[in-house]
């Protein structure tokens, strides 16, 4: 007997009230959590939640935390719609930091005007390049794109790797694996004094613009939906699903590509082992969170850069274990995926038979 | 001995067998049985006549133990029972062949059977017993041919038998005879009707009305989950029972001849296929012209090369170019859209999932094809201008819905055919490809189905129809094929044959398949 069983009509209002009930739960379960490690759950909300968004510089960070999540889930929702699975956006940004960093170091000591605009557009190439890898060997040899673009991440750090404690080592760096500092003209210009926030939210911003435009009008995202939920109805249309991996996999790798670029040429400044603290694959979440809407993508991402900071505000003042962060992501992803899970199934009951009362259980008058 | 059961359970005289009292089955949406009474005598051939969604198979069910009446009881032999499921109702002695099979592909006849029988594991003894019913019934199977290996009919076959290795005293078929060639009907009416001289009660669910009178003793006749009639099939005529069934008369179609130019638009030549599926069917140079202005059918049974050829004509699937001729064009590599581009248009079988996107709104879903009508500008769509040609589909058309809103998969298969015949109509095609045109859809809707598609082909389209329903092509086709084995028979005018003759061809016996003979008709 199975568990569940599908519902005729999955609510549509719930799909969307779907990701609040599992902020609750998420919330309900963490508060569990913090008594069973003897913190007041109220208090430890409120460094959580609160805390982290008492200054504009939390504000700040917040955005800048918030910028690259939202980037690169803005992507990978394009392919999630069609089916399209990449879970190595973490590599793709490391490319995209590989490519426009190394523009960064050629143009080093030039004053450049033209450096930044280069380097975004080399991050935006190589992060492209690594999501088009997958997608040539999907299309040509059928490998799963799960593994590939996964399996991938790994090269992309080991490349990374390699570069910053090899040929691109600061030689003034103590022989830490970093590359030298990048020249401002090398950087994104910061929004205000104190604060770490820089111009490239606005690139983030353009692209929620972008998005929301291609997924609501073009006919491409309508091939790549229909591709998705019916691919036998996209081959009865015409609608090439190669031409949708292709578009999938290198968009999605374009933008995190372009997030790696943000980081690296912004708060960072310089390439080194840790450009990012798992934003590709927190960026899986807040696009599920998000329901793949662009919009959506907005609120997941910021509220998945509260959990970063949060995480972060707890360690210091609660001295919890940086864990913390993970244990909430996780948590939230997996109450988002139960609460949907209930919204396209039910619990089946067993009813007993229940017999009427009010009809006479003696055989009616039958024709024969 | 489990082997003759049949014989084992002498009817109990007067008593009926089954007995449904008032039963009432409620879904979220819809009553699909509303205060149902029905009994059925040992020995008696009990039809259960009704349209899609008239609550028969829902009834079912619910006598299999599948799903379970919210109100109601069910007497077996005079005694009172709960069916909890399936296996309760074979324990019971009901045996259900269903419409659609429940065996596995690449395992043999006996080891299918072995699956659901239970008991002691003992392969070669069972194969004898499998050998034995099915001599004995009329119904000759090799117990130990692996399953994909057999026809269709040798499926039901194997259903059949299974059922009756377990003592049934119930026999309940839904729809059997849908994928059968008219010689194959007639035998299995005959082991029916031998089941039934032994005393098995058999519940027969079908809407051919011609089979029903043929064979059944007594006819429930079912419309909107409730009862409106019983009859005496014998006594009635098609005609009255359509009535009981719809609600009104039979509708009848008309077809004036057509008085255009006629001019080949499909051109199919030496058109040969492997295939990539194991239980695929190749297709062996296929030969066949459609000229403007007519509808050709091609009859057979699915599973001989239906879904393969369809690919090959609508571009899902490639083909070498000059195979396929849309007009003037060599068409065969290109893919579907391009085809499309060409005047093509191609109602598959299978409607959601694959003629629409169950999920999305019919304005999405009249996107899905007709974005070509100028919807698209610069590679951004004018919503606007899908809703509004959804919306007229809907009006023309006759579409049952909620509005151009709604999600295909709300809509009844009669009504979202409709919707899509529409969608590939309103594009002015030049050849329209047509694949199970009123599969699963209710008469009323059918007959309109059928009359859009004459009207269609008089206004000079080119029309292909394949249909498992070989009264629907003598009803609206010039010319009748059959696609037996991969191979197509040379289309024939239907003036020319018969059911009986296109009958022996869907087993494959015709010598139309050489080049020569067919090269006659371009």
């Amino acid at each position: 007997m199975h568990l569940l069983e599908p519902r005729a009509n999955p609510s549509v209002i719930m799909r969307w009230a779907s990701p609040a009930l599992a902020v609750l739960l998420t919330l309900f379960v963490g508060s569990l959590l913090f008594i069973a490690l003897k913190k007041d759950p109220l208090e430890a909300f409120r460094v959580f939640f609160i805390d982290p968004l008492n200054s504009a510089y939390g504000w700040s960070e917040l955005l800048l935390k918030a910028s690259p999540l939202i980037l690169i889930a803005q992507g990978l929702a394009i392919g999630f719609k069609a089916r399209i699975y990449n879970i190595g956006a973490e590599g793709q940004l490391i490319m995209g930091a590989i490519f426009g960093g190394g523009v960064a170091l050629l143009f080093e000591g030039t004053g450049s005007s033209f450096a930044l605009p280069a380097m975004v557009l080399a991050g935006a190439l190589g992060g492209a390049l690594w999501g088009a890898l997958p997608a040539l060997l999907k299309t040509r040899f059928n490998a799963e794109e799960t593994l590939t673009t996964l399996m991938l991440a790994y090269v992309a750090s080991f490349l990374l790797s390699w570069l910053v404690s090899g040929p691109w080592k600061d030689p003034g760096g103590m022989n830490f694996p970093q590359t030298v500092m990048f020249a401002a003209t090398s950087q994104f210009s910061m929004l205000a004094d104190g604060l770490r926030l820089n111009t490239s939210v606005f690139i983030t911003a353009a692209a929620v613009a972008a998005f929301y435009l291609f997924t609501k009008k073009s006919l491409l995202a309508y091939a790549i939906t229909v591709g998705g939920e019916a691919p036998a109805a996209a081959r009865y249309a015409g609608f090439s699903s190669k031409r949708t991996v292709w578009f999938a996999l290198t968009i999605s790798g374009l933008t995190a590509g372009l997030a790696g670029i943000a980081e690296v040429a912004g708060p960072i400044g310089q390439l080194n082992l840790n450009i990012s603290p798992g934003y590709g694959y927190a960026a899986i979440i807040v696009a599920w969170i998000g329901r793949l809407h662009p919009v959506g993508i907005v609120g997941a991402g910021l509220l998945m850069a509260l959990l970063y900071l949060g995480g972060e505000q707890a360690q210091l003042a609660l001295q919890l274990p940086a864990a913390i962060t993970g244990l909430f992501q996780g948590m939230l992803l997996f109450f988002l995926l139960g609460c949907d899970a209930f919204i396209d199934y039910r619990l089946r009951r067993r009813k007993r038979r229940t017999v009427a009362a009010t009809k006479p259980a003696v055989p009616v008058q039958e024709a024969a | 001995m489990l082997t003759t059961a049949p014989l084992d359970h002498p009817p109990p005289t007067g008593e009926p067998r089954l007995q449904l009292l008032h039963i009432t089955k409620r879904y979220p949406s819809v009553v699909a049985n509303d205060d149902v009474s029905l009994t059925v005598m040992p020995g008696e051939i009990h039809a259960v006549l009704g349209e899609n969604g008239a609550g028969k198979s829902t009834l079912m069910k619910v006598i299999y133990g599948a799903v379970h009446a919210d109100i109601g009881e069910i007497m077996w032999n005079g005694r009172q029972v709960h069916i909890a499921n399936p296996a309760a109702a074979r324990a019971l002695g009901i045996g259900m062949v269903f419409q659609h099979f429940s065996l596995f592909e690449t395992l043999s006849v006996v080891e299918n059977i072995a699956l659901v029988i239970g008991g002691k594991f003992d392969l070669p003894a069972l194969a004898e017993r499998v050998k034995s019913v099915s001599e004995k019934y009329g119904l000759p199977l090799d117990p130990n041919r692996l399953v994909h290996s057999l026809s269709v009919g040798e499926r039901q076959r194997v259903e059949i038998v299974r059922c009756l290795l377990q003592n049934p005293q119930l026999l309940i078929l839904d729809e059997p005879t849908s994928v059968l060639t008219p010689q194959a009907v007639r035998k299995l009416f005959e082991t029916l009707r031998q089941l039934a001289a032994e005393g098995v009660s058999i519940l027969y669910i079908s809407h051919k009305l011609h089979e029903i009178q043929e064979l059944c003793d007594t006819a429930t006749v079912m419309r909107g989950g409730k009862v409106t009639g019983h009859a005496t099939p014998r006594n009635e005529t098609p005609a009255s029972m359509a009535r009981m069934m719809i609600g009104r008369e039979l509708p009848v179609c008309h077809a004036e001849p057509y008085t255009g130019v006629s001019a080949p638009v499909l051109q199919v030549r030496g058109l040969t296929q492997p295939t990539d599926d194991p239980f695929g069917t190749p297709l062996e140079g296929i030969d066949l012209t459609v000229n403007s202005g007519e509808i050709v059918g091609i009859a057979g049974i699915s599973g001989n090369g239906q879904a393969e050829l369809l690919a090959a004509l609508s571009g899902e699937a490639l083909v070498a170019s000059d195979m396929v001729r849309v007009g003037d064009k060599p068409a065969g590599a290109l893919n579907a859209a391009q085809r499309r581009d060409l005047g093509l248009v191609f109602v598959p079988e299978e409607r959601l999932g694959r003629g629409a996107v169950p999920s999305l709104s019919l304005t999405d879903n009249a996107l899905l094809t007709a974005h070509r009508q100028g919807m698209v500008k610069n590679g951004l769509v004018n919503y606007a201008a899908a809703k509004d040609f959804a919306t007229r589909d809907i009006a023309r058309f006759d579409v049952r819905t909620g509005g151009a809103a709604s999600a295909a998969r709300s809509l009844s298969g009669g009504n979202l055919q409709k919707f899509i015949v529409g969608r590939e109509i309103m594009q002015t095609p030049k050849l329209m490809i047509v694949a199970q045109p009123t599969w699963g859809v209710d008469v009323g809707a059918s007959a309109f189905l059928r009359q859009t598609l004459i009207d269609l082909s008089r206004q000079g389209v080119a029309v292909l129809v394949i249909s498992e329903e070989l009264e629907e092509l003598f009803e609206i086709c010039d010319r009748i094929a059959v696609l037996a084995g991969g191979k197509l028979s040379e289309a024939v005018p239907k003036q020319q044959t018969d059911a009986e003759a296109i009958g022996l061809k869907m087993s494959g016996l015709f010598a139309g398949t050489t080049h020569g003979g067919s090269h006659a008709s371009a």
